[in-house]
């Protein structure tokens, strides 16, 4: 097992690294100045020139990726071009924000498609089922961003009972920060949740036909019993699969949700750092959201090893 | 000469009769073909020219004269549903092409050959999935400028890995295979093998992939367009017209409403077609349903 | 179980005794669709600075009023030589700044000193240009020499880039602005919105609101919902295309003012085939001004058929000269030799009167034989492609400065536009005081451009301010990017 982790966890590193180098091309290939950005249109060629230089934009390529790279080992990612103050400040306010959405959306997601697929699974065929699975393909095909303006209108302008839109910040308290949450957090999720139930539903149906499953019934154990003692944790491989390719959606997802609801997150910061050729903030981020990435596909890998026991004897 | 071992007793009118049985197979054979229809019907005829602004009939409420309302420049919000699917089919499948075109070869030659290939292909598919795929096609958007032809390359370019790890994994089903070690001993090559006993065997799995895939690519391109860096007016696309609806929800909640349901139906139909055709050609989930 | 029903049942009542009985709020949520870059007015251009800052945070000597007149802030009177060229300021004691420093005379040196220094990184230099020095006379009493008398001498003070700050903290105004407002800055949330608190120690008359929030909405997708929900009550830009979706609504104030943006359809001059005089014309011609502020500004917005503000008092009525007709613009590209049309680029900055005009614009110009092809920009593309490189066809660009006619006659600027009579009209212009002289000239100048057709002019933008009906005391019109909140009050 330990081979198996230790091989995960260098495939690991060696996408990280990869992935630098290719942020670090595509930023340089961005076209736009970011002297000239900083500056405005009324600078002279001099001053953007001195500023280019202040910048180390004008450093050989290498030297400055290896500069950036090396910033990023040590939490340094340098200033921002247009709020100059340290990119990691920037990021500290932002993933705040991000990171409980992207969580809360996870667990809105998990709790409502497991216990559908559950519920699926045990009427396969029967009409509880095909409403449920109906349901599920309905979810699936539903933009979130339309989603999250139906939602809008109906939860915040007509009934009022949260906010359109915005963050508080932490320091307003705990409920209004999550009450600002709860609408993106749900436009997040549902198509998710969708998906997941699906993958349940089917990882469910494969365990419960398998021998063992039909042993431990025809030994009398109660439905619900083996269900989720035996079965559920068996289905877990698929379920947690999924769960690890939904973070990263989720993750890219609130790029566009955040903008529905201007929360001011992680993914509206790229977008508007994008917009604005700030290019080290993007850099930084896209790194950090790859790395997010990354984190979370070993975390699933090592958990395949402890779900899985049949894993740990392999490689 | 080809082999299929995955379907030796199936004759057509089998899969056929099988076909007409799927209920999920007849809905989404029934909406894909239906859009698929009014989107080449647009090509000859519309209700209205979607090109023709008519400022003093903007937002209008549906009516007999429009049936789904106007938009903010008075166009017909239907014929313009009915022009953008033509959008939405293509950018889909040509992004689908991309991925096809580049990915099974890759995953059957990784298959084929095995080894450091093998591993470096499948380290590239980590780095790319590596990336949120979202936030890269708004990254590639904004290198190359917003624009139909970007969007198409954006979403393609995510299509890749997706197919080269189905077609890697159906081949190295395969290949172990008495089958192919028979041709093998026949003195066929890789290329050949691949070709002639490989991909005919794994064309359902890229069938169902590719329905799942252009189903993707229509809300990926409809989430690119939201945000503005899809197709570009004067041509009419289905996240666009959200876009231009998400300012005008109160007064026009029809130009929100019915292009998001010409999405929701069309890739609910794509979906539904996909499951239908995996349970119709694969044995194993015969039992599942 | 009754008895728990009895108990929630108070609770409700006697929360909403107290909500009732303290009604007036105190507090405000106010949308600005830019944030600032940072925080100190005396070191940047961007409007969103005073936006937040001005009259709220830091004071002048004077201030600019609600239309634009000059008024007393931190001077409290002054006399004038009779000669214009000395200003003697007496301003109002016991004046502190929010860190509890106390202000006085020295400040107002320091800050004016600073202003024009050689290394000052001021963005309007031009407004201290005419001072000679500044001498303290005692600590209520400063006296400003000019080089020569300046009749806006008053009016500039009043600016938000000459405001006084204290030696203390003017390095550190970006971050942590220290000013002798009404209010003071709380806390700043990158990319979310800026927070001002009342201040206690202010020596003039009290603001009624305790907390203003200033939250950064860059669209109006995000804008409407949020006023519609109560999360924000006032936006005093707003879109004009999203009126229609609060107008009728009786919760709502909307506020329709003027500003000084000429909204136009820029031509590339010396790109063919827009160097033909004829096919700058048949643009004209092929324009339909009242389709596009429909379309474009929800109806709001005047017509223009030059470089000026219809509100300005030299403004000249050209928009006659090229009336909508699609036939003449045929004609005219004929003329030109291109009967069979061309194709074009049309590139266009975010705001929404560039997108949606934009669209108007190019399906417009489709009717007489023009294909353009529509590239939406952000505004660093923009500077950078458009205004440096001048690399375009066609753009549209609000060109928001006031009495901005000159930049017509600007050496390389990105309309490529080279007339040395309109030149020769601009030079005389500047050396010229008299004032019908002056209306002369500039309704000569404004006839060449109209001539020329050197873009296509379009409207004057709206101002447009939307806020709860309740609230009372925010500028309707908007004679400086300003949101002065001294005033403003919940009634109810």
């Amino acid at each position: 097992m330990a081979t198996y982790l230790l091989k995960r966890l260098i495939i690991a590193a060696i996408t990280l690294v990869l992935a630098s180098m290719v942020v670090f091309a595509v930023m340089e290939i961005l076209p736009g100045d970011p002297a000239r950005l900083m500056l405005g249109f009324n600078a002279s060629a001099d001053q953007v020139e001195q500023l280019r230089n202040q910048m180390g934009l004008n450093a050989p390529l290498v030297l400055r990726y290896l500069h950036w790279a090396g910033g990023l080992l040590s939490l340094d990612f340098g200033r921002s071009y247009t709020y100059s103050v340290p990119v990691i400040d920037l990021v500290g306010e932002r993933v705040v924000v991000s990171l409980p959405l992207a969580l809360i959306a996870l667990a809105l997601s998990t709790v409502i498609a497991i216990p559908v697929g559950v519920f699926s699974a045990g009427r396969q065929g029967r009409a509880g089922d095909t409403v449920a699975m109906g349901a599920a393909q309905l979810g699936v095909a539903v933009p979130n961003f339309w989603f999250a303006l139906m939602l809008i209108y109906l939860f915040a302008v007509w009934l009022r009972l949260v906010p359109a839109g915005g963050f508080p910040g932490w320091g307003a308290g705990i409920w209004p920060a999550v009450k600002s949450l709860l609408l993106p957090a749900v436009a997040l999720a549902l198509p998710q949740a969708a998906i997941l139930a699906r993958v349940a539903r089917s990882a469910l149906i494969e365990v419960l036909n398998e021998d063992y499953i039909r042993t431990a019934r025809a030994k009398g154990l109660p439905y619900r019993a083996v269900l989720w003692r035996h079965a559920l944790r068996n289905a877990m491989i698929p379920v947690l699969t999924i769960l690890g390719l939904q973070f990263a959606f989720l993750l890219a997802g609130t790029i566009i949700i955040e903008n529905v609801f201007y929360l001011p997150g992680l993914g509206r910061l790229v977008f508007q750092a994008i917009t604005q050729r700030d290019l080290i903030v993007v850099e930084s981020v896209v790194m950090l959201l790859v790395a997010a990435v990354i984190a979370v596909n070993l975390l699933v890998d090592f958990s395949y090893a402890v779900v899985d026991p049949r894993l740990r004897g392999r490689q | 000469m080809t082999v299929r071992v995955d379907l030796p007793e199936e004759t057509l009118a089998g899969v056929l009769a099988k076909a007409f049985g799927n209920r999920s197979f007849l809905i989404g054979f029934a909406i894909t073909l239906l859009v698929a229809a009014i989107a080449l019907l647009s090509f000859v005829w519309t209700p209205y020219d979607v090109t023709k602004l008519v400022i003093a009939d903007k937002t209008q409420a549906p009516s007999w004269t429009h049936w789904f309302g106007t938009d903010h420049f008075g166009r017909d919000i239907l014929s313009m549903i009915m022009v953008g699917a033509r959008n939405s089919i293509a950018v889909a499948l040509v992004a689908v092409g991309i991925g096809m075109g580049i990915g099974v070869p890759l995953g059957a030659f990784a298959a084929a050959r095995g080894g450091l290939a093998d591993e470096a292909l499948m380290r590239i598919n980590d780095l790319v999935f590596a990336f949120p795929a979202l936030l890269s096609a708004i990254m590639i958007t904004a290198i190359f400028g917003p624009g139909a032809v970007n969007a198409i390359i954006a979403i393609g370019i995510f299509n890749i890995p997706v197919f080269a790890r189905v077609a890697r994994a159906g081949a190295l089903a395969i290949w172990p295979r008495e089958f192919i070690l028979a041709a093998r001993a026949a003195g066929k090559g890789m290329t050949q093998i691949s070709v002639e006993h490989i991909l005919p065997n794994i064309a359902t799995l890229l069938l169902v992939q590719g329905t799942i895939q252009f189903a993707l690519g229509i809300l990926a391109e409809a989430g690119l367009s939201y945000v503005g860096l899809g197709a570009q007016p004067p041509m009419p696309s289905w996240g666009r017209m959200l876009f231009d609806a998400q300012t005008r929800m109160v007064t026009a909640p029809w130009m929100a409403i019915f292009p998001g349901m010409a999405i929701i139906v069309t890739v609910l139909g794509l979906n539904l077609l996909g499951d239908g055709i995996a349970d119709i050609l694969d044995p194993k989930s015969r039992r599942r349903r | 179980m009754k008895l728990w029903k009895t108990i929630l049942a108070a609770a409700v009542l006697t929360f909403a005794a107290a909500t009732s009985a303290f009604s007036a709020r105190t507090d405000l949520v106010i949308g600005i669709p830019l944030e600032p870059p940072h925080l100190d007015p005396t070191a940047g251009a961007a409007a969103a600075i005073d936006e937040v800052l001005y009259a709220n945070v830091f004071e002048g000597l004077t201030r600019i009023g609600p239309n634009g007149e000059v008024i007393p802030d931190l001077a409290e009177s002054w006399t004038i030589s009779d000669d214009g060229k000395i200003y003697t300021f007496k301003l109002h004691t016991g004046v502190k700044f929010h860190d509890g420093s106390d202000f006085s005379a020295d400040d107002v040196k320091f800050s004016l000193d600073r202003a024009r220094a050689d290394n000052s990184v001021n963005a309007q230099k031009g407004l201290f240009a005419q001072i000679d020095k500044v001498d303290v006379v005692d600590p209520a009493t400063v006296k400003v020499t000019l080089k020569n008398p300046q009749g806006s001498f008053l009016y500039n003070m009043g600016w938000g880039d000459a405001v006084i700050v204290s030696p203390k903290s003017a390095d550190t105004n970006k971050e942590k602005p220290v000013g002798t407002g009404p209010f003071k800055f709380q806390s700043w949330a990158k990319g979310s919105s800026i927070t001002l608190v009342k201040s206690d120690n202010y020596w003039g008359a009290p603001v009624a609101l305790d907390k203003v929030e200033f939250r950064i909405v860059p669209d109006a997708a995000a804008a409407v919902p949020a006023l519609l929900s109560g999360d924000i009550q006032a936006f005093p830009f707003f879109d004009p295309d999203s009126v229609a979706q609060v107008k009728d609504d009786p919760r709502f104030k909307v506020v329709i003012g003027s500003t000084e943006g000429e909204t136009i359809l820029s031509i590339n001059n010396k790109k063919p085939p827009f160097d033909k005089l004829q096919v700058r014309q048949a643009i004209s011609f092929a324009l339909d001004r009242k389709a596009i502020i429909d379309g474009a500004s929800a109806g709001l917005g005047v017509p223009i058929g030059s470089h000026m503000s219809p509100a300005n008092k030299d403004y000249v009525d050209l928009t006659g000269l090229y009336p909508h007709n699609v036939d003449k613009a045929k004609e005219l590209l004929k003329e030109a030799g291109l009967e069979k049309g061309f194709k074009a680029t049309l590139k266009l900055p975010p705001p929404s009167y560039a997108r949606l005009g934009g669209e108007i614009i190019a399906s417009e110009l489709r009717d007489v034989g023009i294909d353009l092809e529509i590239i939406p920009v952000e505004w660093a593309q923009w500077l950078d492609q458009v205004f440096t490189k001048k690399d375009y066809d066609l753009t549209i660009v609000s060109h928001t400065e006031p009495n901005d006619i000159d930049i017509y006659s600007r050496k390389d600027y990105y309309f490529n536009y080279d007339n040395p009579a309109f030149d020769a009209i601009i030079a005389k212009l500047n050396l010229t005081s008299d004032e019908a002289k002056r209306k002369e000239l500039l309704a000569e100048a404004q006839k060449i451009l109209a001539d020329d057709a050197v873009v296509g002019f379009l409207y004057e933008l709206p101002k447009v301010g939307v806020w709860d009906a309740k609230l009372q005391g925010l500028w309707e019109n908007a004679p400086i990017q300003a949101n002065d909140l001294t005033k403003v009050k919940w009634t109810d």
